[in-house]
């Protein structure tokens, strides 16, 4: 407990059981807030969203066996989407460990192939060590999850606690910072004879908090900006060389432009084949500028041509102060500004209004964003209501959208949502979820009601599993298999059931004041909108398709 | 200006080095000798679905460090990406990939043969061309150990097959650099 005060810990997400007792014995006489969860998963995604929300190393505490396992999905989640995060487990007594004791899992097993790093404690002494060690490599660098595996006898064992004053040091682990001096001059200089250039932005600039520094090499020259999904944010979606997001569910102008590209800037994203679509034929034109901390990251998909390794709030200015230095003349990316307006003009994102009242889930999130000021903290589930959001609400500002980029997981909003909302009280916390999402991890009412945190749930209700049922519409010749939601629960009285408050809207007419009064209100809300039950999310390049083959 | 960094960058110019090298690679890392570090290293082989062809495992003359050695194919493997997804893992503390030219590379195998009276010589014979060492003896059979490149281990078993090859052991290569570095 000591330790995690050190680090600065605030808020931490979780629930007892046998094998962490002791941990949860000491947190009665901790000076910081345990915000008791219904589902360790909840937990894990809740220590994401505080993480994702605030900047800051969230944290969650499991029981040992099915407590650490249900952790599971939430340590992959942070692992894809480098979520700064710190996962303590219980583990059963030292002497039963191999026996297959009663809860006994082996969760630093299970868990190797998707945490940054992981310890095991196999003496009491290294305990506190162990805690600053997992703060420092689950922030530094790449961020992401590290676990903390502690035997019940030794966690309860008195140990001495000394402060540390050293910073900590280990032997095989050196985060890059800054960058070659060299590589970014080399940079500014192929950016500077690019005709067609295009930045291609992602989670990084985020988690570097370097969406000051992409703002000004933006404005050095009149670079056309997309981002991914996990991206959204760095660059206002209101700013005037912005071409919405790229990727599977991306503008036609980004993908375009992508395809078209002369010189690609990539910072911060990692060329996933959501973005890339069919490897062969992606951006076929371009050379690669590949900014990134992670190394490894560089060439995995897509060989860069101008590699640079450092930390995105360091590389940008440098690369900003190179490029100004060559004066170049803004006049030569006139012919690609052309290219890019007309399609802009020819294929904006759009859909078709519903009529008598029938609510379109695109005119949902627009609804959002003019209730919420679009400047709500948006957390999500997966699936379409995610990418309609992406498309549709509009991010000004990083850390405004919180989602599951990576790992996918459906039912990851509302502990998302929590999460947040512990983080940042004074902001409007929504989560977008989707109905085939939201019953996941729908237990989290329960916490918001609990331990009182005024999350509003805005249900984008259709009736399936919108996403999947759009594949087997599309490439399955329409034939549903298990998409379809209901019978659903009467998701108003399961609201109340909890203690929070259930509104419905079936109106078009009706969607934005229900909205506003869910807002207002007191307390957490749930909010089932009835959408369209069988719209598309468009437009979309089919998996292993080319970006110019986007359809709809 | 800096010296290295060209006047002008075109972008026709731009190329990307290649991925693949084509040769056998072997790495020598450095691992902290601490619980599970193997695990770690072989998951990461199996997921990036990267094939090790001969892993061997070692105390260092540090008691906290182990050395791992394991060889695999260049061929198929961009060996590049392969280190710098093993550099993430916090306990691999060093990795080298051994230059060929600058190596001296060493495995140890044992061959059980069948050996009747009839060529018992004979299969002496190759041993003592091998340089090999003749390590147990029994009516129907030898044991013979054999050290060197990989190369000269598989040599020495084509030779020694047809006699009835009853069971071969190997240890995987490990590997030094030459010199005094």
């Amino acid at each position: 407990m000591h330790s995690l005060k050190a680090e600065g810990v605030e808020h931490v997400f979780g629930i007892p059981g046998g094998a962490n007792l002791p941990t949860y014995d000491a947190l009665v006489d901790a000076e910081f807030r345990h915000i008791q969860v219904r589902h360790e998963q909840g937990g894990g995604h809740a220590a994401e969203g505080y993480a994702k929300a605030s900047g800051r190393v969230g944290v969650a505490f499991a029981t040992s066996g099915p407590g650490a396992t249900n952790l599971v999905t939430a340590i992959a989640d942070a692992m894809l989407d480098s979520v700064p995060t710190v996962f303590i487990t219980g583990q059963v007594r030292t002497e039963l460990i191999g026996t297959d004791g009663f809860q006994e899992a082996d969760i630093l097993g299970a868990t190797l192939p998707f945490v940054k790093h992981s310890f095991a404690v196999t003496d009491p002494r290294q305990i506190p060590e162990y805690v600053h060690e997992a703060f420092h490599v689950a922030a530094t660098g790449r961020p992401g999850p590290v676990l903390l595996d502690i035997p019940q006898d030794l966690s309860r064992a008195d140990i001495e606690y000394a402060p540390r004053t050293e910073p900590v040091e280990l032997a095989g682990y050196k985060p890059p910072s800054a960058p070659n001096v060299k590589q970014v001059r080399i940079a500014a200089k192929a950016m500077a004879n690019a005709r067609r250039p295009i930045l291609y932005t992602g989670g990084g600039v985020i988690n570097a908090n370097a969406s000051e520094e992409l703002r000004e090499l933006v404005a050095a020259d009149r670079f056309p900006v997309t981002s991914t999904v996990m991206g959204l944010g760095a660059y206002p979606a209101s700013g005037e060389q912005w071409l919405g997001m790229l990727g599977m569910h991306g503008t036609r102008t980004a993908n375009y432009a992508m395809d078209e590209a002369d010189l690609i800037v990539a910072i911060g994203a990692r060329f996933d084949d959501r973005i890339t679509g069919k490897l062969s034929e992606f951006a076929p034109r371009a050379k690669f500028i590949h900014i990134d901390i992670d190394p490894a990251e560089i060439s995995k998909n897509v060989p860069a041509h101008i590699p640079i390794v450092g930390d995105a709030k360091l590389v940008l200015p440098a690369l900003t102060r190179e490029y100004r230095a060559l004066q170049t003349d803004p006049a030569r990316h006139e012919e690609w500004w052309k290219r890019i307006r007309a399609w802009q003009e020819e294929y904006p994102l759009h859909y078709e209004q519903g009529e008598d009242g029938e609510i379109k889930p695109q005119f949902m999130i627009e609804a959002m964003h003019r209730a919420t000021g679009g400047d709500a903290i948006v957390t999500s589930d997966v699936g379409q209501h995610q990418m309609w959001a992406a498309q549709y609400y509009g991010f000004d500002r990083p850390r405004r959208w919180i989602n599951s980029g990576g790992l996918g997981t459906m039912g990851f909003g509302l502990p998302a949502a929590v999460g947040a909302k512990v983080a940042c009280p004074e902001e409007t916390v929504v989560c977008l979820a989707g109905d085939g999402s939201l019953i996941m991890n729908c237990q989290e009412l329960a916490t918001c009601v609990s331990q009182e945190i005024p999350v509003k749930v805005f249900l984008m209700n259709n009736g399936y599993m919108g996403m999947v049922r759009q594949w087997q519409e599309l490439f399955w010749d329409r034939r549903y298999s298990s998409v379809e939601m209901g019978p659903s629960p009467d998701w108003v009285k399961l609201a109340e059931a909890f203690g929070a408050t259930g509104l419905r809207c079936e109106d078009s007419g009706e969607l934005e004041e229900t909205m506003a009064r869910a807002l207002d209100a007191d307390g957490p809300v749930l909010v089932d909108v009835r959408v369209s039950p069988e719209e598309n999310c468009f437009p979309m390049i089919p998996a292993g398709a080319a970006a110019r083959d986007m359809v709809g | 200006m800096e010296a290295g960094t060209p006047q002008v960058v075109k972008l026709e110019e731009l190329r990307v080095p290649g991925q693949l090298s084509g040769r056998k690679h072997i790495l020598s890392i450095l691992v902290e000798n601490k619980p599970g570090v193997l695990a770690r290293v072989a998951g990461l082989f199996s997921r990036r679905g990267f094939n090790i062809d001969t892993l061997a495992v070692g105390p260092t003359d540090d008691p906290s460090i182990s050395r791992i050695t394991l060889t695999l194919d260049g061929a198929v493997h961009p060996i590049d990406q392969v280190t710098k997804q093993l550099h993430k893992l916090v306990n691999v503390l060093k990795i080298r990939d051994m230059e060929p030219e600058e190596t001296v590379a060493r495995e140890m195998a044992m061959f059980k043969v069948s050996a009747a009276v009839e060529n018992r010589s004979e299969i002496m014979q190759f041993a003592e061309v091998f340089r090999a060492k003749i390590v147990d003896v029994s009516r129907r059979s030898l044991t013979i150990e054999v050290t060197g490149s990989a190369d000269k281990i598989e040599a020495f078993e084509r030779m020694i097959r047809p006699h009835g090859l009853i069971e071969m052991v190997r240890t995987g290569e490990i590997a030094i650099a030459r010199g005094s570095d």
